[in-house]
This record gives C-alpha cells, sequence and structure tokens, in this order.
C-alpha cells in the first residue's frame, strides 16, 4: 500500500477560507471509546487484539459513514507511510510506533478519521479548518452514533464513557484548536497564554518541533476537564471564551508590533522571504520558523504577492515524510535539506 | 552554566536557534524558556499526579495490596504505567480514583455528557435530569428566571415519563 497521493496534495481542513484562518488553523474533536467485553488495551493479549482490530474494521467498513472510510493496517504499513500518517495529524506519534492489532481509517477529505487500538480501542477524530467547532460537534457526534448503532461501549452512568487513562473518561471528549501565534511569542506573551489556559484546566502545547520546543510557532489548546461538563458546554467555552480571547490578545499584540516597531516586524517578513527564496538547502525547524514569518506577514498584510493556502501547503509538504514520499525513497537528512529549500523555492516563485 | 537571561539558575534547556545564516546558541533555565515560549511547558502527567495522590493517601499500603479480579491489574500497575486494565477497575480503586478525578477535572465528578442510545434510557434519564437540574441551578444564579421557568418544565416532564 502506498500513501503516496496523500502527500501530492493538502488536506482538505487546511483550507484559508474558514472562519479566523488567520490566526485559527484547526479546530479538531476527539472521542475515546471502548468496547464492553473486553479489557483495556494494555491488559489485552495480541489474540484479543487482533480480534478488536478485525471486529472494528468490519464495522468501519460497512458503517455507512458520507464519505467511506479507508482502512489501514498500520503493522502492515511501511514506515513513511506511517510517517505521513503522523504529519497529516490522521494518527499520534505513539499509534505509528506502536505493537500490535493497530489500525486506522480516514475519510478522502481527511477530516474525519478512527484510530483503532491506540490507547484506547476506538478513537474517533475530526478535523476542520479555522474555528468550526460545531460543525466538528455534529460530525463526530454523528460518527459515534454510526458505531454506538452497533457495539456495545463500556459505560457507567456516574462516569459516562470509561477510558483505559483517567484523564479522559466521562465524556471522552479532546477539543483541540491549532492557533498561529507569532505575535505572542515574538513579544514574550506566550505564557500568560498558558498561565491563564492552566487556570481553566486547559493544555497549552507546542505543534512542531522536537519535544516541547514550539517551532514554527503553532500552538495548540485542548481541555483538560473530561468530565463533570457536557460536550456542549466544553465547546461553548472553547468557541466563545478561550480561543476568541487568545485570537484577541494575539490580534492586538501585532498591531502593537507593528505601530511601535514596524521596521522589527518588516526585517522579520522579508528576511524570511529571501531566505526561503534563496536557500539551496534547509532545515525543518529553519523552514518551520521562517515560514512563520512570512504567515504572519502575509497575515498583517505587510505581504500580498502569496496566498495563505499556498503557505499552509508549504507548512505541510515540506515535512520529512512528505518530501520522501513525493521523492519515493528514504532520504538522508542533507538531501531532504536540499529538497526542502528545492520545493519551497519553486513554489514562492510561482506566484 | 547559569541561565544567560536571568543569570540565576542552571541553564537546563539549550536551543539552537538557525536564521539568518548564523546559529545562535541560547542557554535557560526552565522559567525563561517557558517565559520565551520556546519551551511549552505541559500540565502535570498523570503519572505525577498518581504519585503525588499515592502519597497523600494514609491507606497507601492498602491500596498498594489492590487487585482487579477481573483483569488482574494491582493497583501498583496502574500507577506505574498511569493505565487502567479494564472498565471494572473504576470500581475496584474507586477509592484512590475519586481524589484523582477530582484533581483533574475538578469537584463534579458526575457524568454529564452524551449517553449510549442503546439499552441505556434509564441512564440517560439520569444523566439528562442531572444535566438539566444544574442547568436550573446556573440560571437562577444568573437571575436567567425565564430559562429557568423553561427548564423547571422540562425537569417536571422527564420525571413523569
Amino acid at each position: 500500500m502506498k500513501l503516496t497521493e496523500l502527500a501530492r496534495q493538502s488536506g482538505a481542513w487546511l483550507k484559508s477560507e474558514a472562519p479566523s484562518a488567520g490566526i485559527v488553523i484547526s479546530s479538531r474533536i476527539r472521542l475515546a471509546r471502548n468496547l464492553t467485553g473486553y479489557p483495556f488495551l494494555s491488559r489485552c493479549d495480541h489474540q484479543q487484539k487482533l480480534e478488536i482490530q478485525q471486529f472494528l474494521r468490519e464495522q468501519i467498513d460497512s458503517l455507512g459513514t458520507p464519505e467511506k472510510l479507508r482502512y489501514i493496517n498500520i503493522d502492515e504499513a511501511e514506515e513513511l507511510d506511517r510517517q505521513l500518517l503522523v504529519e497529516r495529524h490522521l494518527i499520534s506519534r505513539q499509534h505509528a510506533q506502536a505493537n500490535g492489532g493497530r489500525g486506522m481509517a480516514f475519510s478522502a477529505s481527511e477530516k474525519t478519521s478512527v484510530m483503532v487500538n491506540e490507547e484506547d480501542h476506538l478513537r474517533l477524530q475530526v478535523l476542520q479548518p479555522g474555528l468550526e467547532l460545531d460543525d466538528a460537534w455534529k460530525e463526530i457526534n454523528q460518527l459515534d452514533d454510526l458505531f454506538e448503532a452497533r457495539l456495545d461501549y463500556a459505560f457507567s452512568s456516574k462516569l459516562g464513557y470509561l477510558t483505559a487513562c483517567p484523564t479522559n473518561v466521562g465524556t471522552g471528549i479532546r477539543v483541540s484548536v491549532m492557533l498561529h501565534l507569532p505575535g505572542l511569542r515574538m513579544s514574550g506573551q506566550i505564557e500568560k497564554v498558558t498561565r491563564s489556559a492552566h487556570d481553566m484546566r486547559l493544555a497549552v502545547r507546542g505543534v512542531h518541533g522536537e519535544g516541547t520546543q514550539a517551532a514554527g510557532d503553532f500552538y495548540q489548546v485542548s481541555n483538560q476537564r473530561t468530565l463533570g461538563a457536557s460536550e456542549l458546554q466544553i465547546i461553548e467555552e472553547f468557541k466563545n471564551t478561550v480561543v476568541p480571547q487568545i485570537v484577541d490578545f494575539e490580534e492586538q499584540t501585532r498591531e502593537k508590533l507593528l505601530s511601535d516597531h514596524q521596521q522589527f516586524v518588516d526585517d522579520k517578513v522579508f528576511r524570511a522571504l529571501g531566505m526561503l527564496q534563496n536557500a539551496r538547502t534547509i532545515s525543518s525547524e529553519e523552514s518551520l520558523g521562517l515560514l512563520s514569518h512570512l504567515r504572519m506577514g502575509l497575515t498583517m498584510e505587510r505581504i500580498s504577492n502569496i496566498t495563505l493556502d499556498t503557505l499552509n501547503e508549504l507548512f505541510q509538504r515540506t515535512q520529512s515524510a512528505h518530501l520522501q514520499q513525493i521523492e519515493g525513497r528514504a532520504l538522508s537528512a542533507e538531501e531532504r535539506g536540499v529538497k526542502r529549500a528545492d520545493y519551497i523555492r519553486q513554489r514562492l516563485s510561482r506566484n | 552554566m547559569l541561565c544567560q537571561r536571568c543569570h540565576k539558575n542552571e541553564a537546563t534547556i539549550h536551543i539552537t536557534e538557525v536564521g539568518n545564516g548564523e546559529h545562535q546558541e541560547n542557554h535557560l533555565c526552565e522559567q525563561c524558556a517557558e517565559a520565551d515560549g520556546s519551551v511549552v511547558k505541559n500540565p502535570a502527567t498523570i503519572n505525577q499526579l498518581l504519585s503525588s495522590l499515592i502519597m497523600a493517601h494514609t491507606g497507601a499500603s492498602e491500596l498498594a495490596g489492590l487487585t482487579c479480579p477481573e483483569c488482574g491489574i494491582s493497583f501498583l500497575e496502574f500507577r506505574q504505567q498511569g493505565l487502567l486494565g479494564c472498565p471494572n477497575d473504576y470500581e475496584v480503586f474507586s477509592q484512590a480514583l475519586g481524589d484523582l478525578l477530582v484533581r483533574v477535572h475538578g469537584q463534579d465528578t458526575h457524568h454529564l455528557g452524551k449517553v449510549p442510545a442503546r439499552g441505556a434510557t434509564k441512564q440517560k434519564k439520569n444523566v439528562e435530569l442531572l444535566r438539566l437540574r444544574r442547568e436550573l441551578a446556573i440560571a437562577v444564579e444568573a437571575e436567567k428566571y425565564e430559562e429557568a421557568a423553561g427548564l423547571r418544565d422540562r425537569i417536571r416532564e422527564f420525571e413523569r415519563q
């Protein structure tokens, strides 16, 4: 099985016409579910994991979702395909690396995806561009209903959906919004966001980069609380309070940067443009940082001859597995640097 | 090496920034790196929560002896891996989990969300009632009396079913 065709297109959730698309990249909702009658995965033996995978695969294949889901057996998938699925946000890094009875399925638009035997038996995900949590909830709720009509979930009336980790119990919902916050990063104010988010039982993480470093200034905000509030309460809080506040903070910071330090901002933006248009080899960290400045420049209207779609695509296509998929083979870090620089130069000159 | 920003704490985070054709090395302590936005500190992990919980628990030895008869996981194994072995563990370890759930999710640890449609009508009713009652309390507190009256009607209707 080859997933190369995926690497050649951008996911439908990356389109720029979405609400608040300048700062809010995507909205994601995930639901964690487990089957009754089986232990959670840490206590399943290999045979049980295979049985669960087989059973869930049959359900997925005949589910009747609006968009058909394509099933992939992760255990049999090639390393580069697994990495590509991680880069597309369709599976977790953990799922790509684990062992035994793992599967996933996704729709052609990549908005809907499912993980089989990750930390829980079943994890559903819907990804939407921009701030679109209502739609995401509607879709994932329908998907959950389709599964639920065919199987029994582990559930208790007091604790809700029972999950392998007690941090997910209850609704099993994880709402995550991916934000581009170069202004707050540049002005050293990310900490204020993390601190106030923490007070609201939210987690903030850097999206790209190794470990906890936030390369490219992308941050993901997600709920920690899954019990004692309904799905809609959790979503409403995100939609009406958390995200608008952060977006507002970022916008105000950008305005202030522009009125007080216009030369500094323009220098960052045009330097990034110059480097990206001329580099002959570039690492993923460096390109993430420069693309971030370019993206900021574009959404602040400091430059105009590039589209947000092009930049969003560049962020995705310059990741390691994407470059290697397009090349059709594994590349060394040095080769990747050259291919990445080539691709960026070529893509930016097309505008 | 001391943090190059505050010159007080030990630098534990070393970041190489590549840009403008140069490599710039930054050596920061955790606090400064976090203030800078270069590093985002994750909230306490489940394992950290678990170990602090066990420490706080006076009956720790009693907990340590607990094992789930269904899946065979012991409390210590759960504590070590941070993952439960089966749905029944929520019952078996309920005493210790109660504290943990409050820490993670807040004081209110009763499910208020979706309920599976099949074979769970009664559960659904219970959860729905709880949710409506909670909404009622919030509406009353916010002096939204019209909304509150509507909620009261729905609760009565629900109870009659």
